[in-house]
């Protein structure tokens, strides 16, 4: 395959940033899009040029690290994929790609393609813990759970963190992202002795972090590598609006 | 509660309720006129005539929500604007519409239809001629009453007024097809095997006040064409602009 590569690049934080294009031929259909980055870097290299910066890990759709917005689609067009997963055979052949960082004040671009997702680490850190017995481990079958609710948790524990909500949102909401990891702990019985403090504390980190505010487009859960629904989101309010009350009248 | 993020949200889907069931009312209020004068300037009567308390307490209420609501959209809308300073280069949608991208335009051009509106036919500021309508058709004591008939039919006689209005209630359907689910969403009272349901429910709302409210000025029209007649013709033909 033979690529028309529109790609952002900047050097720095403070360095202002601007698109740059590259031919890229001899790509194979069956390379995932990171490879073909990789592929594009040895070029660069050979031909003595600085290569592009891109978030990478485990490359196989659970760590959440690869971080680009693909012709406007975080993590590219493909439903349900990781930009790490995606495959070059979904691309035609001579296509022209536009690769950007996901942009948002809160995720402040590193360089090139790489942005500092830390604000989630503030949001999942300020849900704080979970009361439960340390030391040997619990009796699996102790705490009774139904389960459609453990199956619902599991729904949002497979939030991976990688921003593709933040990214596709118009906003900059980050609600998908802190409805799932408050979610999966408040659904659970483990969960409920600090639900209200998680929730208001969680909603305050993603506040201050500067994200936008949520406007039901459904753009996010879209957008989900992990096809999060929108849900939480709703759950998310509910929990919220609860826990205000109650701290209201207490 | 309400400088959160989702505190706002909630004061939006709070004013919301209200603004959306005030439409409604207001609709079934409009569509009497099709009973004729007599029914409608005596609804229209009835409702000047109510306690003071009551009719300004609720025209303060209503305003008060408008301008909540309007507030907390725009407060809303700058912090989106900063949490996302450079959009992207390519911007695509794969799930949100056309009436959820453009919730700010439509409820920009709704809150300036609602001060055309109120100017028009209930401070009667842009055609006082409007206030020298009197009637005794409708009146509970044949004393003179606002000639609210006549006064619509002067109103939506003139095309331009009539074609502003009914493009108003469209760009209003919109802006209930998104709103009204979204209240749902918002205040947290809505799960996966409700979401069809809701969705259909609101948009159908949304197209019910869109033709209960263009009804009049479309048979105005209509009328005013010689396609049908369903006013009376005698005030009909007397009803412009200058009474």
């Amino acid at each position: 395959m033979k690529l028309t590569l529109k790609i952002w690049r900047q050097a720095g934080p403070e360095k202002s940033g601007s698109f740059e294009t590259h031919e890229l031929d001899g790509v194979s259909e069956d390379s995932s899009f990171l490879e073909m980055l990789d592929q594009l870097n040895e070029q660069l290299l050979a031909d003595g040029k600085e290569p592009i910066a891109f978030d990478h890990d485990c490359r196989e759709g659970i760590c959440g690290t690869c971080s680009l917005t693909i012709n406007g689609h975080p993590h590219g067009p493909e439903n349900s994929t990781t930009s790490c997963q995606l495959h070059m055979r979904k691309f035609k052949d001579g296509e022209t790609l536009t690769i950007e960082p996901f942009r948002a004040r809160a995720f402040p671009l590193v360089r090139d393609l790489v942005v500092d997702r830390s604000a989630f680490d503030r949001i999942t850190q300020a849900g704080g813990y979970i009361t439960v017995r340390t030391g040997s481990a619990p009796d699996g079958n102790a705490i009774p759970i139904p389960k459609p609710d453990s199956d619902s948790a599991m729904d949002a524990a497979a939030c991976i963190g990688c921003g593709a909500c933040v990214a596709s949102c118009k906003n900059a909401s980050a609600m998908l992202f802190t409805a799932a990891k408050a979610g999966h702990l408040n659904m659970l019985p483990q969960g409920q002795a600090e639900k209200d403090k998680r929730t208001l504390d969680m909603v305050s980190a993603m506040d201050d972090a500067g994200f936008g505010n949520c406007r039901n487009y459904g753009e996010c859960s879209a957008a989900c590598p992990k096809d999060i629904s929108l849900d939480f989101i709703a759950k998310l309010n509910r929990d919220h609006a609860k826990a205000n009350l109650k701290k209201l009248l207490s | 509660m309400f400088s959160t993020s989702l505190g706002k949200k909630y004061l939006m889907a709070l004013t919301g309720i209200v603004l959306i069931g005030f439409v409604f009312v207001h609709m079934a209020g409009n569509l009497q006129i099709l009973a004729g004068q007599e029914q409608i300037n005596k609804y229209a009567h009835d409702l000047q005539s109510l306690p003071w308390f009551v009719l300004w307490g609720s025209r303060i209420f209503l305003l008060a929500c408008v301008i909540l609501h309007a507030w907390t959209a725009f407060a809303l809308v700058s912090e989106n604007r900063k949490a996302r300073p450079r959009p992207n280069e390519v911007e695509v949608t794969k799930k949100a519409g056309w009436s959820s991208l453009y919730m700010g335009l439509t409820g920009t051009i709704l809150l300036s239809f609602i001060v055309f509106h109120l100017l028009h036919f209930t401070i009667r500021l842009i055609f006082p001629e409007y206030n020298e309508l009197k009637t005794t058709v409708g009146s509970p004591d044949d004393s003179e009453i606002q000639d609210v008939y006549k006064m619509v039919l002067a109103g939506f006689r003139l095309e331009g007024v009539s074609v502003f209005y009914v493009v108003s209630m469209f760009l209003l359907c919109r802006h209930l097809s998104h709103g009204v689910s979204s209240v749902f969403q918002s205040l947290g009272i809505r799960s996966e095997s409700w979401r069809g349901r809701l969705e259909v429910a609101s948009e159908a709302y949304a197209w019910l006040v869109f033709i209960g409210f263009s009804i009049v000025p479309v048979a105005v029209l209509a009328q005013e064409s010689g396609i049908f007649s369903l006013f009376d013709a005698a005030v009909f033909s007397s009803a412009s602009l200058l009474p």
